[in-house]
C-alpha cells in the first residue's frame, strides 16, 4: 500500500447511517476529520462521535484485531477498523459503510447472527467417540506439531465476517454457508483428535454446501488474519470427493498422552496450578 | 435482546455477484468462467435447433446456411471458439484447485499474508497464455477462412 504523509491533514469521511426507527433506507453522512500520526479507522470513528456526532453508532471491543467486532467496509473493501491505519487508505477522502451481505442493524453495525448460526450448523468442535475424555479430560490428546499445522492457520479465524462480505457466491446465495463456516468444517475435520467427519460432511457436501464454492478467492484476498479460507474449502472439497471415492484415508482420532507413572517430581520445581477444565 | 425494529437487508445480489469484490485475478476469472460456460451452452442449445432445421427438409437446411453465413455469425463463432478455449483451459485449473493440488498446504500465516491464491497464481498465469496462443492461432485461422 503506498504510505501518504503521516502530517496531521484533513479528510472528508462518508459514513453510511442507518436508524430503523427514522429511516426507510441508508444514506452517506459526511464528516471532516483531522487525521493525527499512527490513527486506526476505529480512533477516527472515536473522534468523530466525541467531537462532531454522538450518535454515529459502531461495534467494537477488543481494538486489536482479536474480537472480530470492528469489521466493516472501508473505502469498500471490507476490513478491521481497528487494524487499518487512515493514512494507509485514506488521503482525502474516506468511505466507511457496514458489511454486506448481512442486515443492518444500525448504522456499521451489521446483524451477524447468520454467520453464527451458519458456523453452529457445521459443528465447528473436536467430537469422538470418546466424548467423555473430552468434557473430564484425565489428559492431554497427542498430537504432533506436523499435526498441528494441518488446521492451525484455520484456527486463527476471529468470526469477523468480513471474507462473507467479499464472497460473490454469498451475495447471489442465502442458503450458501459461506467461506467462514466452510473453513471451519475443515478446520475441525483436519485436526488429528477429531473423528466428525461424517458429520460435517452432511453440511459441507450438501448442494449449497462447498462445491458452490468457485474458487474467487475474495475471502482469501480481504482475511484480515491471514487465515486463507479459501485454501480451506478448497481442501474440504478434496475429502469430499476422496470420501466419494472412498479413497480417504480413516485415522483414529488422536489417543491420550499417557504421563509416565514412575515419574517423581523435582523437590526444586514447583508443582503446577490445578487444573482449570 | 429481542429487538422490534426493523433491520435493512444489505445482501448485494446478483449485482453483487457480477461487480462485488473484484480485488483480485481469480475474481475476474469467477465471472469469466461462468458466462463462457453459458455462451457454450447457448450455442450448444442454437446449433441443435439450426442443425435440426436439416430434418424439415432440404429448402429450411438451406435457408438456415444462408443465415448463419452473415458475417455476424463468423464473429459470434469466434467467440465460441474463445469461450469455448478458455473454459476448457480455465476448467482445467480449477479442478487442479478444486481436488486440493494447485492451493498449498496450511501454512503459519506471517504478515504479509501469502495465501493459497499466490500459490495458483502461476498456474493461471500459465492458462492465460497457453490460451492467447490459441486464441492467436484461432484467430489467424477465422480471418483466412472469411476471406
Ligand atoms: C474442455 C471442456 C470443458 C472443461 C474442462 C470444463 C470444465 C468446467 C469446470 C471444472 C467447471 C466447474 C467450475 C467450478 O467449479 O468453479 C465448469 C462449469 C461449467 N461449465 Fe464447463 N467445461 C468444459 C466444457 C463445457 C461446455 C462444452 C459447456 C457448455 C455446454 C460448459 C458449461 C459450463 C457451465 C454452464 C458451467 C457452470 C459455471 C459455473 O457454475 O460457474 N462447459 N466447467
Ligand atoms: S476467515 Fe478471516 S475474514 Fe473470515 S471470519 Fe475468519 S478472520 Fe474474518
Ligand atoms: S475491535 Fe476487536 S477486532 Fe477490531
Amino acid at each position: 500500500m503506498p504510505e501518504t504523509s503521516l502530517s496531521n491533514r484533513t479528510i472528508d469521511v462518508y459514513i453510511r447511517r442507518y436508524n430503523p426507527e427514522r429511516d426507510a433506507r441508508p444514506r452517506w453522512q459526511r464528516f471532516t476529520l483531522a487525521v493525527a500520526r499512527g490513527m486506526t479507522v476505529l480512533d477516527g470513528l472515536h473522534r468523530i462521535r466525541e467531537e462532531q456526532d454522538p450518535t454515529v453508532v459502531f461495534r467494537y471491543s477488543c481494538r486489536m484485531s482479536v474480537c472480530g467486532s470492528c469489521a466493516m467496509l472501508i473505502n469498500g473493501r471490507p476490513a478491521l477498523a481497528c487494524n487499518t491505519q487512515i493514512a494507509d487508505v485514506a488521503s482525502e477522502r474516506l468511505t466507511l459503510a457496514p458489511l454486506p451481505n448481512f442486515d443492518i442493524i444500525k448504522d456499521l453495525v451489521p446483524d451477524l447472527a447468520p454467520l453464527f448460526q451458519k458456523h453452529r450448523a457445521v459443528q465447528p468442535y473436536i467430537q469422538r467417540a470418546d466424548m467423555e475424555e473430552v468434557e473430564k479430560p484425565t489428559g492431554e490428546f497427542y498430537q504432533s506439531p506436523k499435526e498441528l499445522e494441518r488446521y492451525l492457520q484455520f484456527a486463527y479465524c476471529i468470526k469477523c465476517g468480513s471474507c462473507m462480505a467479499g464472497c460473490p457466491t454469498l451475495a447471489a446465495d442465502p442458503e450458501y454457508p459461506g467461506p467462514m463456516p466452510l473453513a471451519q468444517a475443515y478446520r475441525y475435520s483436519a485436526d488429528s483428535r477429531d473423528s466428525g467427519f461424517d458429520e460435517r460432511k452432511v453440511q459441507a457436501g450438501a448442494s449449497h454446501g462447498v462445491f458452490r464454492c468457485h474458487y474467487a478467492g475474495e475471502c482469501s484476498n480481504v482475511c484480515p488474519k491471514g487465515v486463507d479460507p479459501a485454501r480451506a474449502l478448497q481442501l474440504m472439497k478434496r475429502e469430499l470427493v476422496l470420501d466419494y471415492l472412498r479413497l480417504r484415508r480413516k485415522r483414529c482420532p488422536a489417543s491420550v498422552l499417557r504421563v509416565p507413572g514412575e515419574a517423581r517430581r523435582n523437590p526444586d520445581v514447583p508443582a503446577p496450578p490445578p487444573y482449570t477444565v | 435482546m429481542a429487538s422490534s425494529t426493523k433491520h435493512y437487508p444489505n445482501r448485494l445480489g446478483i449485482v453483487g455477484w457480477l461487480l462485488g469484490g473484484r480485488w483480485g485475478l481469480e475474481r475476474y476469472m469467477y465471472t469469466l468462467h461462468r458466462v463462457t460456460g453459458l455462451g457454450i451452452l447457448f450455442y450448444f442449445v442454437l446449433h441443435i435447433l439450426v442443425t435440426s432445421t436439416r430434418a424439415l427438409g432440404a429448402e429450411w437446411w438451406e435457408g438456415a446456411m444462408v443465415r448463419v453465413g452473415h458475417p455476424i455469425f463468423k464473429i459470434g463463432e469466434f467467440l465460441v471458439f474463445a469461450a469455448f478455449v478458455i473454459h476448457g483451459l480455465n476448467g482445467i485449473r480449477l479442478i487442479a484447485i478444486e481436488l486440493g493440488w494447485a492451493v498449498g498446504k496450511a501454512e503459519e500465516p506471517v504478515y504479509p499474508y501469502r495465501s493459497s491464491l499466490h500459490v495458483q497464481r502461476p498456474v493461471l498465469i500459465g492458462v492465460m497464455i497457453v490460451a492467447a496462443v490459441f486464441l492467436a492461432l484461432g484467430g489467424w485461422d477465422f480471418l483466412q477462412v472469411t476471406h
